[in-house]
This record gives structure tokens, C-alpha cells and sequence, in this order.
């Protein structure tokens, strides 16, 4: 399972939303081999491709550092598929080099982005669920879904 | 010359689970030399079997990506910070 918080999702999917028309990626750092993230990391599509990404390798380094410095490891990565399912392609398994890692696909293909999760273990993929606790409940002081704010 | 060489999360199981092992050598490509050495279970995962680099990893010295310098020949400053990355990327 990876368990992710809500504004880790969300600045995850923004992220990649926001890297259209190219995939967009990142990197989840949180106890290597465990099911949680604590931070999420940004990183720039080195290859700037609609097809492809690349996390810039001194992003990586940087971030490994900033991990480092937190007391955790890199467990995880994250990258969009702009038109296809949120499932990895045969690039993103042949690619897949970390057992340990949560390999995140975030499918924008239809009107709601999809979010899943993997461990690729010598080209065998396993998919695993995605806790996020509180996703899809109104945040405190939101007012209830289909309670309009105003009348006319 | 002596270096701190910081291991990326996949190569850890090799080394008893260590992050950061130290290791000797005039240049990148003797210190990455002792590392199979003393680890055999991270051979072909960091230098191939020609010498180079495995396109699957990315080797800074201290904050410089050694394929832009002098590759497995770039020297190694006495104190330095090795960090093996791996490459990330996909489809």
C-alpha cells in the first residue's frame, strides 16, 4: 500500500496538470521499503517529451540531499501518462530498477485524473492501493457538496 | 584519496543495508572499482563490464556529474561526497 496525504495528492496531480502537454514527474521521499510519503518533490521532465520523462539528474541529487537531511530516502517516484491508463508502460518497467519504490502513474487521459500505484520487481508489475485518508471529504468550514454557497 | 560514497537505495542490501560507505581511490573509477570489490553483489549494476558507466546511474562528485568531466577518469579531491543516483525515467 502507499499511503500518500492529502496535499501530497494534490500537489502531485497539480503538478501534472500543470506539465500538460508533456508528462511531468517527481519524486516521493518518505522510510524506503515503507508504505508511506511523507514529501513530495517536483521535479522538472528533463526530456520535455509527451511521451517520455526524465527526472533532471541534478534535481535527483538535490533532492536526494533534502532527503537525507530529513532523515529519510527517495521510496518512490511519480510521472503523468497524458493519453494512455494510469498503468506502466514497457519503457517504465525495463526502467524500473528499485524494488523498494512505490512507481506512481497519473493518468490524464479522461476528465478526472487517475492515480495508482506500483512495485515492479524484475519486470513483474504489482499493482497496490492508494490510501490518501481524508480525500473526498469537505475540509472543515467547506460547506457540504450540493449545498449551494448563494440563491439567486 | 578518501571518499564518502553515498548509495542509492537499491544498491543498500548489497552493503549490510549501509547508505554511506568510505572508500579510497585516485579517481571515480577506482573508487567505484574497490565498491564491486568489497561488494560483488553490486557487479554490472554501477560500471559495466567495459569500464563505463551503466546508463542506469548517474555519479556526482560532490556536486558535479562526472560525465561531464573526465567520466570513470575524473579525480577524486581527498574528503569528497560520491553520490550514485539512479537514472530515473520512463515512458
Amino acid at each position: 500500500m502507499l499511503r500518500l496525504t492529502k496535499e501530497i495528492y494534490f500537489d502531485m496531480v497539480g503538478h501534472c496538470l500543470s506539465g500538460l502537454p508533456d508528462e511531468a514527474c517527481g519524486l516521493l521521499v518518505g522510510s524506503y521499503g515503507g508504505d508511506e510519503a511523507t514529501h513530495v518533490f517536483l521535479t522538472k521532465n528533463a526530456a520535455a517529451s509527451a511521451m517520455v520523462y526524465e527526472i533532471d539528474p541534478t534535481e535527483m541529487l538535490l533532492v536526494d540531499r533534502q532527503a537525507q537531511a530529513l532523515g529519510s530516502d527517495i521510496m518512490g517516484v511519480f510521472h503523468s501518462h497524458t493519453h494512455t491508463d494510469a498503468y506502466p508502460s514497457p519503457t517504465d518497467v525495463a526502467q524500473a530498477l528499485d524494488p523498494g519504490w512505490h512507481y506512481v502513474l497519473v493518468s490524464l487521459r479522461d476528465t478526472h485524473p487517475v492515480v495508482r500505484s506500483y512495485l515492479i520487481t524484475d519486470g513483474v508489475v504489482t499493482e497496490e492501493p492508494v490510501d490518501v485518508p481524508g480525500l473526498g471529504e469537505p475540509e472543515a468550514g467547506e460547506p457540504e457538496a450540493g449545498e449551494p454557497e448563494g440563491s439567486l | 584519496m578518501a571518499a564518502e560514497v553515498r548509495l542509492p537505495t537499491v544498491l543498500r542490501a548489497h552493503a549490510g543495508g549501509a547508505s554511506v560507505v568510505t572508500l579510497s581511490g585516485a579517481t571515480i573509477g577506482e573508487v567505484l572499482g574497490k565498491l564491486v570489490a568489497e561488494y560483488p553483489g553490486m557487479e554490472g549494476q554501477v560500471v559495466q563490464a567495459d569500464g563505463s558507466l551503466h546508463k542506469f546511474v548517474n555519479i556526482y562528485v560532490n556536486d558535479d556529474d562526472v560525465r561531464y568531466l573526465q567520466g570513470v577518469d575524473t579525480p577524486v579531491p581527498d574528503g569528497a561526497e560520491i553520490s550514485i543516483l539512479p537514472a530515473v525515467a520512463g515512458g
